[in-house]
Parts: structure tokens; sequence; C-alpha cells
């Protein structure tokens, strides 16, 4: 059941990042980048990893591509041109990016021998103990650049 | 359920699929008659009748409703965006109904010789999934608007947009005390760790703070300008009619039912209380909750743009912090740290 459960998620996933890449709507294309988010969730909870899962819910679809509209529709971009599709000279950094990293995963894949899934399903308490003690300087360093990230912010949205 | 694959047996799959159900009929029966609870509890608030022709007290007024929806124009602007203007509506009130599934609304019963949670998914990131369901739940709001193609709906919609991100915040913080007290994301872990005593009692700020951002993530007056009529006819559903108007409208007062439920369980013990059986403690404090709603919706003006986003993100959410780093205290010195 989970084998057939992951066949259709990874389908949904693969089918819905196609029309976001090749959709020439910017606002369908978040729609359908959404859906492919919802569904690699999908196949984070079936890999025992609930939390990534909802992780991936709540900043990327939730926060990261409501943001994205938020911009599209403020700047009113929604409406593409009658233009082309892109030439390609603007196809080929990213064709060549993308059979850079297709290449890697598949040499990762080709030496990973091992197909179990941990014992434990490692919980939130686990998770957020190993985030904080061993990574806690990490942790500190991103929440400063954060804090930047506002303070730079408010500095240029203040009244003149 | 991953790795191994399990084939669950047959009666535990008939019984979770009774359970959803159970709880689809529950929850859009209740949704249409708060449609029509309001629409009386409004009227005898103003000092005025309300609905109460069709059926005895009008009681049918609901089903009425229904037929005048479902057979009136379903119409598309025509330049609006036609796949995301019919899909938006969905999109509004799907996630509000998915996140009934962690909600535990009764004691576990025993039935045909075993334990039946009354949950239909007991999630050990239950609070979590009900942040990305929250999250999602933008969408609907959001697209609706944008896809009519009309100037009053865009600017709800963005109003919208702006309102439910800021108080997601607030919503989320106020929720962490509760998870530190119970130790868990789990709901049924939080109903049980309220058995002394409910998260009101220790966590009244979260609570007040919790309150005002459901009532904001309902977008209902006095938070309601997303939709207010005075200056944007109906703001992000202008050009909606028909079922497709009903189901951003009933989409609401399912969100009404789901937040009150949430409300209870985190804060006001979920199904547990003297005397009366688990379901009917719950099913009250969720009624309560709504007749509070509707209450606040007779009674308060609505806020001006900037108040909102003023009490949003200069007193909720510090608030929410402060509550935060207080009730950490309070654990460590308590000696029951975790840690």
């Amino acid at each position: 059941m989970a084998a057939t459960l992951f066949y259709i998620l990874a389908t949904v996933m693969v089918i819905a990042t196609i029309l976001a890449i090749t959709g020439r709507h910017p606002v369908h294309a978040i729609v359908y980048l959404v859906t492919s988010f919802f569904a690699l969730a999908g196949i984070f909870y079936l890999l025992l990893a609930p939390l990534v899962a909802m992780f991936e819910v709540i900043i990327y679809a939730g926060a990261v591509m409501v943001l994205f509209m938020f911009v599209i529709m403020m700047l009113d971009l929604g409406h593409p041109e009658r233009g082309g599709r892109p030439a390609l000279g603007q196809w080929l950094p990213a064709l060549l990016l993308g059979a850079t990293v297709l290449a890697t995963i598949s040499y990762a894949a080709a030496g990973f021998a091992g197909d179990k899934l941990p014992a434990m399903l490692p919980g939130v308490k686990e998770f957020a103990v190993t985030l904080f003690s061993r990574y806690g300087v990490a942790i500190e360093v991103i929440s400063l650049q954060l804090l930047f990230a506002v303070v730079g912010a408010l500095y240029l949205g203040r009244r003149r | 359920m991953a790795g191994a694959d399990v084939i669950p047996d047959p009666m535990e799959i008939t019984l979770v699929i009774a359970k959803i159900g159970l709880v689809l009929l529950v929850i859009l029966t209740l949704a249409a008659y708060l449609v029509f609870a309001e629409r009386r509890i409004l009227a005898w608030i103003q000092d005025r009748k309300g609905p109460n022709r069709v059926g005895p007290f009008g009681l049918l007024q609901p089903l009425a409703d229904l037929i005048k929806l479902l057979t009136k124009e379903d119409f598309c602007p025509p330049a609006g965006d036609r796949w995301l203007f019919f899909l938006a509506p969905a999109m509004a009130a799907i996630p509000a109904i998915m996140t009934f599934a962690i909600v535990p609304f009764g004691a576990p019963v025993r039935i045909f010789g075993r334990d039946l949670p009354m949950q239909v998914a007991d999630l050990h990131v239950g609070l979590l999934l009900f942040m990305a369901l929250s999250s999602i739940a933008v969408y609907g709001v959001a697209l609706g608007g944008w896809a009519s193609n009309s100037k009053y709906a865009l600017l709800g919609s963005l109003r919208g947009l702006a309102q439910l991100i800021s108080y997601e915040l607030s919503m989320g913080l106020s929720l962490v005390p509760t998870v530190m007290l119970a130790r868990s994301f789990r709901l049924s872990d939080i109903v049980a760790a309220q058995e002394g005593g409910w998260f009101i009692l220790y966590q009244p700020m979260a609570f007040a703070i919790f309150l005002v951002s459901i009532l904001a993530e309902c977008k209902r007056i006095p938070f309601d300008l997303p939709e207010a009529e005075g200056e944007l006819v109906a703001g992000f559903h202008t050009e909606y009619s028909g079922m497709r108007f009903g189901l951003f409208f009933v989409g609401e007062y399912i969100n009404i039912l789901v937040l009150g439920g949430l409300a209870a369980t985190f804060f006001l013990g979920g199904w547990q209380g003297p005397l009366l059986p688990g379901l009917l403690w719950f099913w009250g404090k969720v009624l309560a909750f709504a007749f509070l709603f509707i209450w606040i919706r007779g009674t308060l003006p609505r806020l001006r743009y900037d108040q909102l986003m003023h009490l949003g993100w200069k007193v909720l959410t510090p608030m929410a912090l402060v509550n935060i780093l207080a009730t950490a205290w309070w654990l460590y010195l308590a000696g029951s740290s975790p840690l």
C-alpha cells in the first residue's frame, strides 16, 4: 500500500513540477508548485519523516509560495505577455545545472545499497534536542542573519 | 505504515471510513445550521425577527438556501481566469474540513471489541498539521480574488492574504506554551494532559491571543476587512455566484467550527468534563465558541487596516513571545524541564 501511494504521489509531483516549469502563467505555476510540495510532503510522511513533511507544507507551500504570490499580485505580473518560449540561450544554464544535479544524484543513488528505513520513528523531541545542541551555533548564526534582515526591512520601510 | 507493506485489517478501514463519513455529515449539517443560527441570533441582538417562515421556527431555511444556491447560474467573469476561478472556493473550504481529521471529539469508545478513538487521525505531529493546513487555506482567498479580475476582489484578497499571514504567526506562537505543558504535538496527549486542570487556567494569555487570532483567521468582524461590505462590496468573493459562493460561505462556518473545536482542545480540556459524556462536552464547547463569535459580530465595529496590522504585529506577536519565555522559565523553575 505504501508503495502504491508512493508511485501516485511521485507521479503527481513530477507532472506538477513539469507544468510549473513549462507553464507561461506565473500564478498557475505557483499553484502547480504548491501541488508538487504537497505531494513531496506525502512522500516524506511515507518515509517516516512526518516532521519534515509538515515543515515542507508550512514553510514552502504555506509561507514561501504565498510570498511569491503576494509579490506577483502586488506588482501585477500575473498577465503573461504574448511572447514565445525562452530562447535556447536562456534554457542552457538551467539545463546544465539540472544535468549536473541529476548526475550527482544518480552517482549517489548508485552507491546506495540499503533500502531499510530507521526502525524508530524520529520524534519531535529527538529532532529538537539534536538541532539545538549539536547545531546550536549554526542556529544562532542563522537567527542573527534573520534579525539583520528584519532590521534592514524596517530601515527601508520607515516613514520618511 | 511504511517500508514493509502492511495490509490493514478491513474492519479497521471500515471503521475509519465510517468515522470520516460521520464527521463530514456532522460538520456540514452543523455549518449549514450555524448560518441559520447566526441570522437568528443577529436578528435577536438587533431586535428583529430573522428568518422564521420556512418550516417550524424557520428551521428549514438552510435547505431553502441550499436549493437556491444550487439552482443559480454558475457565472465566471469573462475577463477572469476560469481555471483558478473555479478552483479557488474548493481551496478555501477543503483545508478547513481536513483539519477536523485531527480533532479528538469524544472519549474513546469500545465497539466490536476494540478501542475506537473518537478522532479520525491521531498524528503525532497533529498540531503542526493544523498549522500546515491553515497556512494552505490562504490560497483560496488569494486566488479567488485574483482570478475574478475585478478591483474589489483583488483588494479584498490582498487584504485577506496580509491578514491571514500576520495572524497565523501569533496563532502559532500562542500554541507553543500548550505544547510545552503537554510535551507533545499529538492532540490526544494535549487533551490527556488537561485532566488535572484545563490549560486556560495556566495560560490565560495564550488563550486570549489564540482567540483573537482565530477570529482574524475566520475573517469575522471585527477582522472582516477582506470582505468589508461598506468599501469592497463583498471583497474576494464579489464575483462569485451560486454554489461557488456557497462554498466560500460555508467554508467560513466550517472554519468557525473547526477553530472552535481546536480552541476547546488546546485550552478547555477537549472532550473532558464532569458528569456528561465527552461527545456532549466537546460539541457544547464548540457551539459555545460559535455563539461567542456570533455575539462578537453583533457587538463590535470593524478595525481599520493599520489598526489590524498594528494589533497583529506589535501587540499579539510580542505578547505571545514573552509568554513563551515566561512559560519556559516557569517550567524550568518548577523543575519539570525535559532537559
